[in-house]
């Protein structure tokens, strides 16, 4: 059993990052095991700053983190062999083509000439760029020098992909072309993907697990694959069709089923499904008493309640 | 994998060894400065000053050719420190004109379009990415000064053995003069090349400091009736060290070992410019 299958992808116990005298992060516990982890929080937040002391530009100040087990400090060399790192900026080298870009960044991370350039086409088919690789790139469009940069990142085959603002600058269709590849990483199962955005929409696209940052400290995590199952317990219903004009015996019939159940209007229930009551439990018993479900939402809160609620609140931990 | 089958897949096949990884960084730099026309003209002119000489080198030794084109042989400079001097002084200067095309072009673009979080994100390290880069400069700038330097004297020694006992440090003159002078003018044009991102105006940069620190330096000695304003000029101070090693010293000179002293300070300022300024990312204290 390998290393990165036995340990958390990210471990941070205390981590502190100061710059002279301003401390940016300031003692960062979490314990991140997701196929895609999230990064979220405002401009300033601490996530690049987060990203690049994983990467070991930035030396902690206090604390320490591993991934997959290994330290940051002392195994620099072993963590960078096994990450693939997309930079938020414009990053490239001029005058080269994209296949040699690609190709000169997978040898760099120790793969041999050949397969690196097989690699270095495979992943330039891959993102997209596949026709304009043989085109400088410093001659692409701001969205294809994004595909680039994944195409130079995921070339060498890492184990765990730091995308650092994947879709900043994209147009609407490249934005969405982006967000289907890191989905389609995630959904492949071979690695692990750290995204660090401020955009809500890419995180819950693609996540499964948010650290969610302010002001340098940890303001909330959330498990968004737990939070999205607990959510499909939680129900809102609207009725219209009894008899009498009066839902209560409505309400009672599906308490009779277990639901905690709050009445929160005239023919307006809040619920919450116990195990094994499934929703056309609900539909068995609204027939049966000749009502009509005309509303039924779950209850969803979304990554954006999260997000608010630690921006009002957080200075959570995990 | 056929490119059809879009698809990620992880990587399982070998690794290079990690202490040869600076090489690869080595042969891209190689394969881009090879391309260009201007430096393939200057290591050809560096090339026929290295012919001329070992032609002069065998006509020394050949009456047949010299009766031949009628050259009386004491019309011929010796063979001696002078000749070697002189023959180091002119590759030294194609030297300068070489590192002035190559260097500023191997660092520059890196920093220009924010190339180093790529390098430093991965397995490799400041110390094997300036190696990389400085090995093109001392590789193309070894092969014009101390390599045919030391195939000169081998040849000479080799058509007159006698003369080898007595100018056996000439050897020792050429490699030390050359890998002084190699190593100052890649450091130097590394240094220029990190912290100045435009090709040209770094070459300016370049040129400024040989030509502008060495008028500087004249000043000095002209308004303070001293010597030691050599001190500030790299081109003065590589005079100074080559003029010790090949027994040309003038009394007027700065003394070698302050040119030493001199040589080496600049040499640790310019590494920690390089130190200051490769990194990932600058950090706004």
């Amino acid at each position: 059993m390998t290393s990165e299958s036995t340990h958390p992808v990210i471990e941070l116990a205390g981590l502190a990052v100061q710059f002279g005298s301003r401390p940016i992060l300031k003692g960062l516990d979490a314990t991140l095991k997701g196929r895609a982890i999230g990064l979220l929080g405002p401009n300033g937040a601490g996530k690049t700053t987060l990203l690049h002391t994983l990467l070991g530009f930035h030396p902690p100040s206090a604390g320490t983190a591993r991934i997959f087990g290994r330290d940051i400090q002392t195994e620099a060399r072993e963590i960078r062999s096994l990450m693939g790192y997309m930079p938020e900026n414009d990053s490239f080298i001029a005058g080269m083509s994209g296949v040699r870009f690609v190709r000169m960044m997978a040898e760099l991370s120790g793969l041999p000439p050949k397969p690196a350039l097989e690699r270095a086409h495979e992943a330039l088919f891959y993102v997209g760029l596949g026709e304009a690789r043989y085109r400088p790139v410093g001659t692409y469009s701001l969205g294809m020098k994004q595909l680039a940069k994944l195409a130079q990142a995921l070339a060498h085959g890492p184990r765990v992909l730091f995308l650092d603002e994947p879709t900043n600058g994209l147009d609407p269709p490249a934005r969405e072309r982006m967000l289907e590849l890191i989905r389609d990483i995630r959904d492949l199962g071979e690695v692990h993907i750290v995204l660090s955005s401020h955009l809500l929409r890419d995180v819950e696209e693609c996540c499964e697990e948010v650290l969610v940052l302010k002001e340098g400290r940890v303001a909330v995590y959330a498990d968004l694959a737990e939070e999205r199952r607990a959510n499909r317990r939680f129900l809102e219903i609207e009725t219209q069709g009894a008899a009498d004009g009066d839902d209560a015996w409505f309400a009672e019939a599906v308490e009779r089923l277990g639901c905690e159940l709050a009445v929160t209007g005239r023919q307006r229930l809040k619920l919450v499904l116990p195990d094994g009551i499934e929703v056309r439990d609900l539909y068995r018993v609204a027939a049966e008493r000749q009502v009509q479900i005309r509303r039924l939402d779950f209850k969803r809160d979304s990554l954006e309640d999260i997000f608010l609620q630690a921006m009002e609140t957080g200075h959570g931990s995990v | 994998m056929a490119v059809y089958e879009q698809t990620y897949r992880r990587y399982t096949g070998e690794i290079t060894p990690q202490r040869t990884r600076f090489l690869i960084l080595l042969r891209y730099a190689f394969q881009e400065v090879l391309a260009s026309r201007l430096v393939l003209v200057l290591l050809i002119v560096g090339g026929l000053g290295v012919l001329t000489t070992a032609v002069l080198i065998y006509l020394h030794h050949n009456f047949t050719a010299l009766t031949a084109i009628d050259l009386p042989i004491d019309r011929l400079v010796p063979i001696d420190n002078v000749f070697f001097e002189f023959f180091l002084r002119v590759e030294s200067s194609l030297c300068f004109f070489l590192a002035l095309v190559i260097g500023p072009g191997l660092i520059a673009p890196d920093v220009r379009n924010n190339a180093l979080p790529l390098y430093f994100s991965r397995p490799f390290s400041r110390t094997e990415y300036v190696l990389g880069k400085i090995g093109v400069l001392l590789s193309l700038l070894s092969a014009l000064t101390w390599v045919p330097g030391l195939l000169l004297f081998l040849l000479q020694a080799g058509l007159e053995p006698a003369w080898l006992g007595p100018h056996l440090g000439l050897a020792w003159a050429l490699f030390a003069a050359s890998v002084e002078w190699i190593v100052v003018l890649s450091l130097l044009t590394l240094a220029i090349s990190a912290w100045v991102k435009w090709k040209p105006v770094a070459r300016i940069v370049l040129l400024a400091v040989f030509f502008v620190m060495a008028g500087w330096g004249l000043a000095i000695n002209a308004a303070l009736d001293t010597r030691w304003g050599g001190l500030v000029s790299l081109g003065k101070l590589n005079d100074t060290v080559r003029a010790s090693l090949f027994n040309r010293a003038q009394p007027n000179d700065l003394p070698a070992w302050a040119a030493w002293i001199a040589l080496a300070a600049a040499c640790l300022l310019f590494l920690s410019m390089l130190r200051r300024k490769l990194r990932a990312y600058e950090v706004v204290r």
